[in-house]
Protein backbone atom coordinates (compact mmCIF):
# COMPACT_ATOMS: atom_id res chain seq x y z
CA UNK A 1 0.00 0.00 0.00
CA UNK A 2 3.05 2.42 0.49
CA UNK A 3 3.08 2.38 -3.18
CA UNK A 4 -0.69 3.58 -2.72
CA UNK A 5 0.62 7.58 -3.27
CA UNK A 6 2.39 7.21 -6.31
CA UNK A 7 -0.83 7.13 -8.73
CA UNK A 8 -0.39 6.49 -12.13
CA UNK A 9 3.31 5.94 -12.24
CA UNK A 10 4.37 9.48 -10.39
CA UNK A 11 6.97 8.34 -7.90
CA UNK A 12 6.44 9.25 -4.02
CA UNK A 13 8.12 12.79 -3.55
CA UNK A 14 10.73 13.44 -0.78
CA UNK A 15 8.34 15.46 1.64
CA UNK A 16 5.70 12.01 1.09
CA UNK A 17 8.39 9.76 1.65
CA UNK A 18 9.72 11.72 4.89
CA UNK A 19 6.22 11.97 6.10
CA UNK A 20 5.54 8.36 5.78
CA UNK A 21 8.48 7.25 7.70
CA UNK A 22 7.98 9.80 10.67
CA UNK A 23 4.07 7.99 11.22
CA UNK A 24 5.93 4.82 10.65
CA UNK A 25 8.06 5.98 13.59
CA UNK A 26 4.65 6.63 15.60
CA UNK A 27 3.31 3.13 15.11
CA UNK A 28 6.37 1.15 15.30
CA UNK A 29 7.03 2.58 18.89
CA UNK A 30 3.85 1.00 19.87
CA UNK A 31 5.26 -2.14 18.79
CA UNK A 32 8.64 -1.38 20.90
CA UNK A 33 6.35 -0.85 23.38
CA UNK A 34 4.61 -3.68 23.65
CA UNK A 35 7.99 -5.68 23.28
CA UNK A 36 10.03 -3.91 25.49
CA UNK A 37 6.91 -4.63 28.20
CA UNK A 38 7.52 -8.18 27.61
CA UNK A 39 11.15 -8.36 27.62
CA UNK A 40 11.21 -6.18 30.92
CA UNK A 41 8.26 -9.03 32.62
CA UNK A 42 11.15 -11.85 31.18
CA UNK A 43 13.96 -10.24 32.15
CA UNK A 44 12.89 -8.98 35.34
CA UNK A 45 11.55 -12.32 36.75
CA UNK A 46 14.79 -14.64 35.59
CA UNK A 47 15.92 -14.76 39.04
CA UNK A 48 12.28 -16.25 40.18
CA UNK A 49 12.03 -18.88 37.10
CA UNK A 50 15.74 -19.75 37.93
CA UNK A 51 15.77 -20.56 41.28
CA UNK A 52 12.21 -21.89 41.62
CA UNK A 53 11.39 -23.39 37.94
CA UNK A 54 7.92 -23.70 36.54
CA UNK A 55 6.97 -25.36 40.20
CA UNK A 56 6.70 -21.41 41.44
CA UNK A 57 3.33 -21.44 39.64
CA UNK A 58 2.00 -24.64 42.06
CA UNK A 59 3.92 -24.35 44.54
CA UNK A 60 1.96 -22.55 47.76
CA UNK A 61 4.12 -21.34 49.97
CA UNK A 62 5.10 -16.79 49.83
CA UNK A 63 7.29 -15.74 52.33
CA UNK A 64 9.52 -12.71 51.70
CA UNK A 65 11.47 -13.22 54.96
CA UNK A 66 12.58 -17.27 54.56
CA UNK A 67 12.43 -15.95 50.73
CA UNK A 68 10.24 -19.01 49.69
CA UNK A 69 7.98 -17.93 46.53
CA UNK A 70 5.35 -19.52 45.27
CA UNK A 71 2.51 -18.34 42.84
CA UNK A 72 -0.45 -20.59 43.71
CA UNK A 73 -2.49 -18.56 46.34
CA UNK A 74 -2.58 -15.65 44.01
CA UNK A 75 -3.43 -17.43 40.86
CA UNK A 76 -6.11 -19.53 43.04
CA UNK A 77 -7.54 -16.38 44.25
CA UNK A 78 -7.58 -14.43 40.43
CA UNK A 79 -9.08 -17.83 39.15
CA UNK A 80 -11.86 -18.32 41.50
CA UNK A 81 -12.95 -14.31 42.20
CA UNK A 82 -12.99 -14.04 38.04
CA UNK A 83 -14.96 -17.04 38.24
CA UNK A 84 -17.47 -15.98 41.17
CA UNK A 85 -17.79 -12.75 39.19
CA UNK A 86 -18.72 -14.56 35.90
CA UNK A 87 -21.30 -16.53 37.65
CA UNK A 88 -22.98 -13.40 38.67
CA UNK A 89 -22.52 -10.96 36.19
CA UNK A 90 -22.46 -13.82 33.57
CA UNK A 91 -26.58 -14.29 33.75
CA UNK A 92 -27.63 -11.06 34.70
CA UNK A 93 -25.68 -9.30 31.68
CA UNK A 94 -26.84 -11.53 29.34
CA UNK A 95 -30.27 -11.32 30.82
CA UNK A 96 -30.26 -7.45 30.20
CA UNK A 97 -28.97 -8.15 27.29
CA UNK A 98 -31.88 -9.98 26.03
CA UNK A 99 -34.29 -7.32 27.05
CA UNK A 100 -32.68 -4.72 26.28
CA UNK A 101 -31.89 -6.06 22.18
CA UNK A 102 -35.36 -8.03 21.81
CA UNK A 103 -38.00 -6.21 23.98
CA UNK A 104 -37.50 -2.97 25.05
CA UNK A 105 -37.80 -0.25 22.29
CA UNK A 106 -34.79 1.24 20.46
CA UNK A 107 -34.91 4.50 22.25
CA UNK A 108 -35.08 3.58 25.42
CA UNK A 109 -32.75 0.49 24.83
CA UNK A 110 -29.97 3.47 23.82
CA UNK A 111 -30.60 5.39 26.72
CA UNK A 112 -30.64 2.23 29.36
CA UNK A 113 -27.04 1.25 27.58
CA UNK A 114 -25.42 4.98 27.61
CA UNK A 115 -25.80 4.23 31.71
CA UNK A 116 -24.87 0.91 32.42
CA UNK A 117 -21.49 2.29 30.39
CA UNK A 118 -21.50 4.93 32.55
CA UNK A 119 -21.27 2.14 35.19
CA UNK A 120 -17.71 0.84 33.08
CA UNK A 121 -16.78 4.31 33.66
CA UNK A 122 -16.25 4.20 37.55
CA UNK A 123 -12.97 4.45 38.96
CA UNK A 124 -11.99 1.42 39.99
CA UNK A 125 -11.01 3.14 43.50
CA UNK A 126 -14.08 4.50 43.95
CA UNK A 127 -15.86 1.18 43.68
CA UNK A 128 -13.18 -0.22 46.29
CA UNK A 129 -14.52 2.82 48.86
CA UNK A 130 -17.61 1.26 48.38
CA UNK A 131 -16.72 -2.24 48.91
CA UNK A 132 -15.27 -1.43 51.97
CA UNK A 133 -18.08 0.37 53.29
CA UNK A 134 -21.19 -0.94 51.83
CA UNK A 135 -20.19 -4.69 50.38
CA UNK A 136 -18.23 -5.89 53.62
CA UNK A 137 -20.50 -4.71 56.41
CA UNK A 138 -23.21 -6.45 54.03
CA UNK A 139 -21.57 -9.70 53.33
CA UNK A 140 -20.61 -9.56 56.91
CA UNK A 141 -24.37 -9.27 57.85
CA UNK A 142 -25.77 -11.69 55.64
CA UNK A 143 -23.13 -14.75 56.07
CA UNK A 144 -23.81 -15.97 59.31
CA UNK A 145 -27.44 -17.24 57.44
CA UNK A 146 -25.59 -18.59 54.73
CA UNK A 147 -23.36 -20.51 57.13
CA UNK A 148 -26.35 -21.31 58.84
CA UNK A 149 -28.18 -22.93 56.10
CA UNK A 150 -25.72 -24.11 53.56
CA UNK A 151 -23.22 -24.93 55.59
CA UNK A 152 -23.10 -28.19 54.30
CA UNK A 153 -21.84 -27.09 51.57
CA UNK A 154 -17.41 -26.10 52.05
CA UNK A 155 -17.96 -22.91 50.09
CA UNK A 156 -20.04 -21.31 53.08
CA UNK A 157 -18.06 -22.34 56.12
CA UNK A 158 -15.79 -20.63 58.31
CA UNK A 159 -15.75 -17.16 60.31
CA UNK A 160 -17.40 -14.33 58.46
CA UNK A 161 -15.19 -11.67 58.53
CA UNK A 162 -16.64 -9.68 55.60
CA UNK A 163 -13.55 -9.06 53.69
CA UNK A 164 -12.83 -12.56 51.29
CA UNK A 165 -13.82 -14.03 48.03
CA UNK A 166 -16.93 -13.28 47.74
CA UNK A 167 -17.13 -9.63 48.43
CA UNK A 168 -14.01 -9.31 45.84
CA UNK A 169 -16.69 -11.50 43.52
CA UNK A 170 -19.34 -9.36 43.74
CA UNK A 171 -17.24 -5.79 43.23
CA UNK A 172 -16.02 -7.48 40.48
CA UNK A 173 -19.36 -8.51 39.02
CA UNK A 174 -20.55 -5.02 39.18
CA UNK A 175 -16.92 -4.14 37.06
CA UNK A 176 -17.54 -6.60 34.30
CA UNK A 177 -21.36 -6.43 34.45
CA UNK A 178 -21.27 -3.31 31.83
CA UNK A 179 -18.81 -5.11 29.58
CA UNK A 180 -21.38 -8.21 29.21
CA UNK A 181 -24.23 -6.22 28.68
CA UNK A 182 -23.31 -3.74 26.11
CA UNK A 183 -21.28 -6.16 23.88
CA UNK A 184 -24.22 -9.06 24.37
CA UNK A 185 -26.52 -6.19 23.08
CA UNK A 186 -24.46 -5.26 20.21
CA UNK A 187 -24.22 -9.29 19.37
CA UNK A 188 -27.80 -9.71 19.78
CA UNK A 189 -28.77 -6.32 18.13
CA UNK A 190 -26.99 -8.02 14.55
CA UNK A 191 -29.24 -10.85 14.57
CA UNK A 192 -30.63 -10.64 11.29
CA UNK A 193 -34.57 -9.75 11.21
CA UNK A 194 -35.51 -11.76 8.45
CA UNK A 195 -34.44 -15.18 10.97
CA UNK A 196 -36.70 -13.48 13.84
CA UNK A 197 -39.23 -13.05 11.62
CA UNK A 198 -39.38 -16.29 10.03
CA UNK A 199 -39.82 -18.05 13.59
CA UNK A 200 -42.45 -15.72 14.55
CA UNK A 201 -44.63 -16.22 11.16
CA UNK A 202 -44.13 -20.01 12.22
CA UNK A 203 -46.18 -19.17 15.67
CA UNK A 204 -43.27 -18.94 18.17
CA UNK A 205 -43.65 -16.60 21.22
CA UNK A 206 -40.76 -13.57 21.28
CA UNK A 207 -39.05 -15.80 24.12
CA UNK A 208 -38.99 -19.03 22.21
CA UNK A 209 -37.72 -16.73 18.81
CA UNK A 210 -34.93 -15.47 21.50
CA UNK A 211 -34.09 -18.97 22.81
CA UNK A 212 -34.63 -20.79 19.12
CA UNK A 213 -32.91 -18.55 16.99
CA UNK A 214 -31.48 -15.11 18.61
CA UNK A 215 -29.27 -17.01 21.32
CA UNK A 216 -27.86 -19.49 19.34
CA UNK A 217 -27.08 -17.05 16.46
CA UNK A 218 -25.29 -14.83 18.81
CA UNK A 219 -24.32 -17.89 21.08
CA UNK A 220 -20.39 -17.25 19.95
CA UNK A 221 -20.06 -13.11 20.22
CA UNK A 222 -21.67 -13.59 23.75
CA UNK A 223 -19.27 -15.93 24.73
CA UNK A 224 -16.70 -13.42 23.37
CA UNK A 225 -17.92 -10.84 25.29
CA UNK A 226 -18.02 -13.33 28.37
CA UNK A 227 -14.19 -14.05 27.75
CA UNK A 228 -13.74 -10.24 27.17
CA UNK A 229 -15.18 -9.18 30.50
CA UNK A 230 -12.99 -12.34 32.07
CA UNK A 231 -10.10 -11.01 31.03
CA UNK A 232 -11.12 -7.42 32.50
CA UNK A 233 -11.86 -9.37 35.89
CA UNK A 234 -8.51 -11.04 35.88
CA UNK A 235 -5.65 -8.03 36.54
CA UNK A 236 -8.41 -5.96 38.25
CA UNK A 237 -6.64 -4.67 40.99
CA UNK A 238 -7.99 -1.60 43.06
CA UNK A 239 -11.18 -2.87 43.98
CA UNK A 240 -10.51 -6.12 45.02
CA UNK A 241 -7.29 -5.29 46.43
CA UNK A 242 -9.09 -3.13 49.21
CA UNK A 243 -11.63 -6.05 49.98
CA UNK A 244 -10.59 -9.44 49.24
CA UNK A 245 -8.69 -9.33 53.13
CA UNK A 246 -4.88 -10.18 51.24
CA UNK A 247 -4.22 -13.21 53.02
CA UNK A 248 -2.03 -15.98 50.70
CA UNK A 249 -3.78 -18.86 51.73
CA UNK A 250 -6.34 -21.39 49.88
CA UNK A 251 -9.28 -22.15 51.08
CA UNK A 252 -12.46 -23.78 49.90
CA UNK A 253 -14.84 -21.14 51.88
CA UNK A 254 -15.82 -18.41 50.27
CA UNK A 255 -16.01 -16.25 53.17
CA UNK A 256 -12.24 -16.26 53.85
CA UNK A 257 -9.60 -13.89 53.07
CA UNK A 258 -7.43 -14.55 49.91
CA UNK A 259 -5.03 -12.86 47.71
CA UNK A 260 -4.81 -12.49 43.68
CA UNK A 261 -1.96 -11.24 41.44
CA UNK A 262 -2.49 -7.58 40.64
CA UNK A 263 -3.41 -7.04 44.49
CA UNK A 264 0.08 -8.37 45.61
CA UNK A 265 1.68 -6.60 42.92
CA UNK A 266 -0.14 -3.52 44.11
CA UNK A 267 0.96 -4.39 48.09
CA UNK A 268 4.30 -5.74 47.42
CA UNK A 269 5.99 -4.25 44.76
CA UNK A 270 6.88 -1.10 46.28
CA UNK A 271 8.26 -2.50 49.14
CA UNK A 272 10.43 -5.84 47.51
CA UNK A 273 13.65 -5.23 48.52
CA UNK A 274 15.90 -8.48 47.99
CA UNK A 275 16.19 -9.46 44.34
CA UNK A 276 14.20 -12.89 44.55
CA UNK A 277 11.42 -11.02 46.24
CA UNK A 278 11.11 -8.61 43.55
CA UNK A 279 11.77 -11.37 40.67
CA UNK A 280 9.15 -13.15 42.27
CA UNK A 281 6.70 -10.63 41.91
CA UNK A 282 7.78 -9.93 38.57
CA UNK A 283 7.18 -13.46 37.76
CA UNK A 284 3.60 -12.65 38.95
CA UNK A 285 3.25 -9.87 36.52
CA UNK A 286 4.13 -11.81 33.64
CA UNK A 287 2.01 -14.90 34.77
CA UNK A 288 -0.85 -12.05 34.67
CA UNK A 289 0.32 -10.93 31.30
CA UNK A 290 0.02 -14.42 29.14
CA UNK A 291 -3.16 -15.28 31.02
CA UNK A 292 -5.31 -12.00 29.80
CA UNK A 293 -3.03 -12.16 26.60
CA UNK A 294 -4.25 -16.19 26.19
CA UNK A 295 -8.21 -14.60 27.34
CA UNK A 296 -8.22 -11.54 24.93
CA UNK A 297 -6.88 -13.89 22.09
CA UNK A 298 -9.69 -16.68 23.01
CA UNK A 299 -12.48 -13.71 22.99
CA UNK A 300 -11.22 -11.74 19.99
CA UNK A 301 -11.58 -15.24 17.84
CA UNK A 302 -15.15 -15.77 19.42
CA UNK A 303 -16.20 -12.53 18.94
CA UNK A 304 -14.98 -12.63 15.48
CA UNK A 305 -16.20 -15.44 14.35
CA UNK A 306 -20.21 -14.27 14.82
CA UNK A 307 -19.65 -12.98 10.76
CA UNK A 308 -18.58 -16.43 9.74
CA UNK A 309 -21.34 -17.86 11.37
CA UNK A 310 -23.68 -15.15 9.74
CA UNK A 311 -22.98 -17.23 6.22
CA UNK A 312 -24.12 -20.33 7.65
CA UNK A 313 -28.36 -21.20 6.48
CA UNK B 1 -55.49 -29.13 24.74
CA UNK B 2 -53.71 -26.98 22.50
CA UNK B 3 -55.20 -24.01 24.61
CA UNK B 4 -53.95 -25.09 27.51
CA UNK B 5 -50.23 -25.73 26.04
CA UNK B 6 -50.49 -22.28 23.93
CA UNK B 7 -51.29 -20.71 27.60
CA UNK B 8 -48.27 -22.06 28.84
CA UNK B 9 -45.73 -20.72 26.16
CA UNK B 10 -47.49 -17.18 27.01
CA UNK B 11 -46.26 -17.81 30.80
CA UNK B 12 -43.18 -19.01 29.73
CA UNK B 13 -42.70 -15.52 27.69
CA UNK B 14 -44.26 -13.52 29.86
CA UNK B 15 -42.28 -14.76 33.11
CA UNK B 16 -38.59 -14.47 31.10
CA UNK B 17 -39.36 -11.34 29.63
CA UNK B 18 -40.01 -10.08 33.30
CA UNK B 19 -36.62 -11.66 34.02
CA UNK B 20 -34.75 -10.42 31.53
CA UNK B 21 -36.01 -6.78 32.59
CA UNK B 22 -35.61 -7.49 36.46
CA UNK B 23 -32.12 -7.67 34.92
CA UNK B 24 -32.01 -4.53 32.99
CA UNK B 25 -33.48 -2.75 36.46
CA UNK B 26 -31.01 -4.26 38.76
CA UNK B 27 -28.03 -2.84 36.28
CA UNK B 28 -29.19 0.69 36.67
CA UNK B 29 -30.08 -0.13 40.28
CA UNK B 30 -26.16 -0.84 40.56
CA UNK B 31 -24.91 2.10 39.10
CA UNK B 32 -27.70 4.63 41.16
CA UNK B 33 -26.99 3.52 44.39
CA UNK B 34 -23.45 3.66 43.49
CA UNK B 35 -23.86 7.19 41.89
CA UNK B 36 -26.38 7.91 45.31
CA UNK B 37 -23.92 6.99 47.68
CA UNK B 38 -20.96 8.68 46.84
CA UNK B 39 -23.06 11.92 46.51
CA UNK B 40 -24.74 11.24 49.52
CA UNK B 41 -21.43 10.67 51.28
CA UNK B 42 -19.35 13.05 49.38
CA UNK B 43 -21.32 16.16 49.99
CA UNK B 44 -21.37 15.87 53.41
CA UNK B 45 -17.59 16.50 53.52
CA UNK B 46 -17.47 18.31 50.56
CA UNK B 47 -16.43 22.20 51.38
CA UNK B 48 -14.14 24.72 49.77
CA UNK B 49 -11.08 24.54 52.22
CA UNK B 50 -11.31 20.85 51.64
CA UNK B 51 -10.63 21.46 47.99
CA UNK B 52 -7.92 23.77 48.32
CA UNK B 53 -5.53 22.97 51.67
CA UNK B 54 -2.93 20.52 51.89
CA UNK B 55 -3.29 17.41 54.26
CA UNK B 56 -2.80 17.65 57.91
CA UNK B 57 -0.24 15.79 59.54
CA UNK B 58 -1.54 11.68 60.00
CA UNK B 59 -3.60 12.14 63.15
CA UNK B 60 -4.89 15.55 63.21
CA UNK B 61 -8.52 16.02 61.72
CA UNK B 62 -9.22 18.57 58.96
CA UNK B 63 -6.93 19.36 55.82
CA UNK B 64 -8.05 18.74 52.21
CA UNK B 65 -6.50 18.10 49.10
CA UNK B 66 -5.15 20.38 47.04
CA UNK B 67 -1.98 18.66 46.24
CA UNK B 68 -3.62 15.56 45.11
CA UNK B 69 -5.80 17.65 42.79
CA UNK B 70 -2.89 19.40 41.31
CA UNK B 71 -0.91 16.49 41.46
CA UNK B 72 -3.48 14.37 39.47
CA UNK B 73 -3.78 17.11 36.65
CA UNK B 74 0.02 16.98 36.08
CA UNK B 75 0.41 13.69 35.85
CA UNK B 76 -2.43 13.78 33.63
CA UNK B 77 -1.39 16.23 31.08
CA UNK B 78 2.51 14.99 30.76
CA UNK B 79 0.80 11.72 29.77
CA UNK B 80 -1.27 13.08 27.50
CA UNK B 81 1.78 14.98 26.25
CA UNK B 82 3.69 11.64 25.72
CA UNK B 83 0.68 9.59 24.66
CA UNK B 84 -1.11 11.84 22.32
CA UNK B 85 1.34 12.48 19.37
CA UNK B 86 1.95 8.59 19.37
CA UNK B 87 -1.45 7.34 19.17
CA UNK B 88 -2.67 10.21 15.99
CA UNK B 89 0.78 9.56 14.11
CA UNK B 90 0.44 6.00 14.95
CA UNK B 91 -3.25 5.84 13.73
CA UNK B 92 -2.64 8.12 10.64
CA UNK B 93 0.13 5.32 9.31
CA UNK B 94 -2.46 2.57 9.86
CA UNK B 95 -5.38 4.35 8.17
CA UNK B 96 -2.76 5.60 5.39
CA UNK B 97 -0.52 3.03 4.34
CA UNK B 98 -0.98 0.62 7.41
CA UNK B 99 -2.87 -2.40 5.24
CA UNK B 100 0.48 -4.08 5.06
CA UNK B 101 1.94 -6.39 7.25
CA UNK B 102 3.45 -4.09 9.32
CA UNK B 103 -0.19 -2.35 9.77
CA UNK B 104 -1.49 -6.09 10.75
CA UNK B 105 1.87 -5.93 14.10
CA UNK B 106 1.48 -2.57 15.11
CA UNK B 107 -2.64 -3.22 15.32
CA UNK B 108 -1.78 -6.37 16.83
CA UNK B 109 0.70 -4.73 19.18
CA UNK B 110 -2.02 -1.96 20.57
CA UNK B 111 -4.43 -4.63 20.97
CA UNK B 112 -2.36 -6.93 23.57
CA UNK B 113 -1.11 -3.18 24.82
CA UNK B 114 -5.49 -2.15 25.26
CA UNK B 115 -6.41 -5.39 27.11
CA UNK B 116 -2.93 -5.65 29.66
CA UNK B 117 -4.41 -4.78 33.10
CA UNK B 118 -3.39 -1.73 33.93
CA UNK B 119 -1.23 -2.68 37.17
CA UNK B 120 1.41 -4.30 34.83
CA UNK B 121 1.50 -2.33 32.52
CA UNK B 122 2.76 -0.04 36.29
CA UNK B 123 5.28 -2.86 36.99
CA UNK B 124 6.15 -1.87 33.38
CA UNK B 125 7.27 1.03 33.72
CA UNK B 126 8.49 0.41 37.51
CA UNK B 127 11.09 -1.60 35.97
CA UNK B 128 11.98 0.74 32.97
CA UNK B 129 12.11 3.64 35.22
CA UNK B 130 11.60 3.46 38.65
CA UNK B 131 14.50 0.91 39.54
CA UNK B 132 16.96 2.58 36.71
CA UNK B 133 16.85 5.92 39.30
CA UNK B 134 15.88 4.29 42.30
CA UNK B 135 13.52 6.81 43.21
CA UNK B 136 9.88 7.25 42.69
CA UNK B 137 8.38 9.57 40.36
CA UNK B 138 5.83 11.03 38.60
CA UNK B 139 7.58 10.96 35.51
CA UNK B 140 7.21 6.91 35.87
CA UNK B 141 3.53 7.80 36.66
CA UNK B 142 2.70 9.51 33.49
CA UNK B 143 4.88 7.26 31.31
CA UNK B 144 2.19 4.10 32.68
CA UNK B 145 -0.48 6.17 32.53
CA UNK B 146 0.66 7.09 28.66
CA UNK B 147 0.98 3.37 27.56
CA UNK B 148 -2.70 2.62 28.55
CA UNK B 149 -4.03 5.58 26.38
CA UNK B 150 -1.59 5.19 23.73
CA UNK B 151 -3.77 2.10 22.11
CA UNK B 152 -7.57 4.31 22.99
CA UNK B 153 -6.09 7.05 21.10
CA UNK B 154 -4.72 5.01 18.44
CA UNK B 155 -8.08 3.11 17.93
CA UNK B 156 -10.38 5.85 18.36
CA UNK B 157 -8.22 8.35 15.90
CA UNK B 158 -8.00 5.35 13.52
CA UNK B 159 -11.76 4.77 13.18
CA UNK B 160 -12.20 9.03 12.89
CA UNK B 161 -10.17 8.66 10.25
CA UNK B 162 -11.97 6.24 8.57
CA UNK B 163 -14.99 8.37 8.44
CA UNK B 164 -13.55 11.35 6.38
CA UNK B 165 -15.24 10.87 2.89
CA UNK B 166 -12.76 10.08 -0.10
CA UNK B 167 -13.83 13.15 -2.17
CA UNK B 168 -12.29 15.48 0.32
CA UNK B 169 -8.49 13.98 0.02
CA UNK B 170 -9.29 13.72 -4.06
CA UNK B 171 -10.11 17.03 -3.91
CA UNK B 172 -6.68 17.77 -2.59
CA UNK B 173 -4.90 15.55 -4.68
CA UNK B 174 -6.55 16.78 -7.71
CA UNK B 175 -5.04 19.89 -7.10
CA UNK B 176 -1.69 18.42 -7.20
CA UNK B 177 -1.13 19.21 -3.02
CA UNK B 178 1.52 16.56 -2.03
CA UNK B 179 0.04 13.63 -0.08
CA UNK B 180 1.67 14.45 3.44
CA UNK B 181 0.16 17.72 2.77
CA UNK B 182 -3.33 16.50 2.58
CA UNK B 183 -3.12 14.76 5.13
CA UNK B 184 -1.75 17.45 7.40
CA UNK B 185 -3.63 20.23 6.42
CA UNK B 186 -7.29 18.26 5.00
CA UNK B 187 -7.89 14.64 6.62
CA UNK B 188 -6.61 15.46 10.09
CA UNK B 189 -8.62 18.62 10.87
CA UNK B 190 -11.89 17.40 8.99
CA UNK B 191 -11.59 14.64 11.86
CA UNK B 192 -10.40 16.74 14.53
CA UNK B 193 -13.66 17.02 16.47
CA UNK B 194 -13.50 13.25 16.90
CA UNK B 195 -9.52 12.84 17.46
CA UNK B 196 -10.48 15.26 20.68
CA UNK B 197 -13.41 13.19 21.46
CA UNK B 198 -11.11 9.91 21.63
CA UNK B 199 -8.75 11.85 23.55
CA UNK B 200 -10.87 12.64 26.12
CA UNK B 201 -12.05 9.71 26.33
CA UNK B 202 -9.03 8.07 27.40
CA UNK B 203 -7.46 11.21 29.38
CA UNK B 204 -10.52 10.70 31.75
CA UNK B 205 -10.30 7.12 31.42
CA UNK B 206 -6.29 7.74 32.97
CA UNK B 207 -7.49 9.60 35.65
CA UNK B 208 -9.33 7.49 37.48
CA UNK B 209 -6.29 5.03 37.33
CA UNK B 210 -4.72 4.33 40.83
CA UNK B 211 -3.04 0.49 39.95
CA UNK B 212 -0.18 1.96 37.86
CA UNK B 213 0.44 5.25 39.89
CA UNK B 214 0.71 3.09 43.62
CA UNK B 215 4.16 2.42 42.94
CA UNK B 216 5.15 4.69 40.06
CA UNK B 217 3.92 8.55 41.21
CA UNK B 218 4.03 6.76 45.09
CA UNK B 219 2.01 9.82 46.38
CA UNK B 220 3.31 12.77 48.45
CA UNK B 221 1.24 14.78 51.19
CA UNK B 222 3.13 18.12 50.30
CA UNK B 223 3.48 19.82 47.23
CA UNK B 224 4.99 18.33 45.04
CA UNK B 225 8.75 18.57 43.88
CA UNK B 226 8.90 18.26 40.61
CA UNK B 227 8.74 15.54 37.83
CA UNK B 228 11.63 13.53 39.67
CA UNK B 229 9.97 13.04 42.87
CA UNK B 230 7.19 11.72 43.94
CA UNK B 231 3.53 13.60 43.36
CA UNK B 232 -0.11 12.91 44.57
CA UNK B 233 -2.83 12.18 42.94
CA UNK B 234 -6.01 11.92 43.64
CA UNK B 235 -6.62 8.40 43.37
CA UNK B 236 -4.00 7.26 45.47
CA UNK B 237 -5.36 9.58 48.05
CA UNK B 238 -8.61 7.81 47.72
CA UNK B 239 -6.81 4.33 48.38
CA UNK B 240 -5.04 5.53 51.15
CA UNK B 241 -7.63 7.33 53.00
CA UNK B 242 -9.75 4.59 52.60
CA UNK B 243 -7.93 1.68 53.90
CA UNK B 244 -6.72 3.50 56.62
CA UNK B 245 -8.07 3.38 60.20
CA UNK B 246 -9.05 7.02 60.95
CA UNK B 247 -12.86 8.08 60.88
CA UNK B 248 -11.55 11.38 59.37
CA UNK B 249 -9.77 10.29 56.85
CA UNK B 250 -13.02 7.97 55.97
CA UNK B 251 -15.02 11.05 54.98
CA UNK B 252 -12.31 12.98 53.44
CA UNK B 253 -11.88 9.56 50.88
CA UNK B 254 -15.87 10.47 49.59
CA UNK B 255 -15.16 13.59 49.03
CA UNK B 256 -12.11 13.02 47.06
CA UNK B 257 -13.76 10.16 45.55
CA UNK B 258 -17.12 12.32 44.67
CA UNK B 259 -14.57 15.13 43.02
CA UNK B 260 -12.90 12.07 41.02
CA UNK B 261 -16.37 10.45 40.08
CA UNK B 262 -17.60 14.62 38.92
CA UNK B 263 -14.74 14.60 36.83
CA UNK B 264 -14.41 11.40 35.41
CA UNK B 265 -17.84 10.94 34.55
CA UNK B 266 -18.14 14.40 32.99
CA UNK B 267 -15.44 13.40 30.53
CA UNK B 268 -16.92 10.20 29.85
CA UNK B 269 -20.50 11.43 29.15
CA UNK B 270 -19.30 14.42 27.46
CA UNK B 271 -17.10 12.56 25.17
CA UNK B 272 -19.88 9.23 24.70
CA UNK B 273 -22.35 12.26 24.17
CA UNK B 274 -20.40 14.24 21.04
CA UNK B 275 -19.34 10.65 19.26
CA UNK B 276 -23.21 9.98 19.32
CA UNK B 277 -23.84 13.00 17.53
CA UNK B 278 -21.17 12.48 15.75
CA UNK B 279 -21.46 9.13 13.88
CA UNK B 280 -25.14 8.13 14.52
CA UNK B 281 -25.95 6.53 17.73
CA UNK B 282 -25.75 3.15 16.71
CA UNK B 283 -22.30 2.08 17.58
CA UNK B 284 -22.05 5.23 20.24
Amino acid sequence: MSKGGAVAGLTERAGDRLFRYGVLCAGLAVVGLAAALALELASGSRLAWSEFGPAFLWSSSWNPVSERFGALPFLYGTLVSSALALAIAGPLGVGSAIFLAELAPRRISDACCFFIEILAAVPSVVLGLMGIFILVPGVRAVSPFLIEHLGFLPFFRGTPYGVGMLTAGLILSIMILPYITSISREVLLSVPRPLKEAALALGATRWETVRLVSLPYARSGILGAVFLALGRALGETMAVTMVIGNSPRISASLFDPAYTMAAVLANELAEATSDLHLHALMAIAGTLFMLTLGMNALARWMILGTPTARRRP
Amino acid sequence: MTDARLRRRKIVNGLMFSLTAACTIACLAVLFVILGYIVYHGAAALDWSFLTRLPKPVGEPGGGIANAMVGSAKIVALAAVLGVPVGVLGAVYLHEFGHNRIGFVIRYAADLLNGMPSIVIGVFAYGLIVLPMKRFSALAGSAALAVIMIPIVLRSTEEFLRLVPASLREAGLALGVPRWKVILLVVIPSAWGGILTGILLAVSRIAGESAPLIFTAFGNRFWDNGWLNPMSALPLTIYTYAISPYEDWHRQAWAAAMVLVLVVLAGNVLARLLMRGGRGASNA
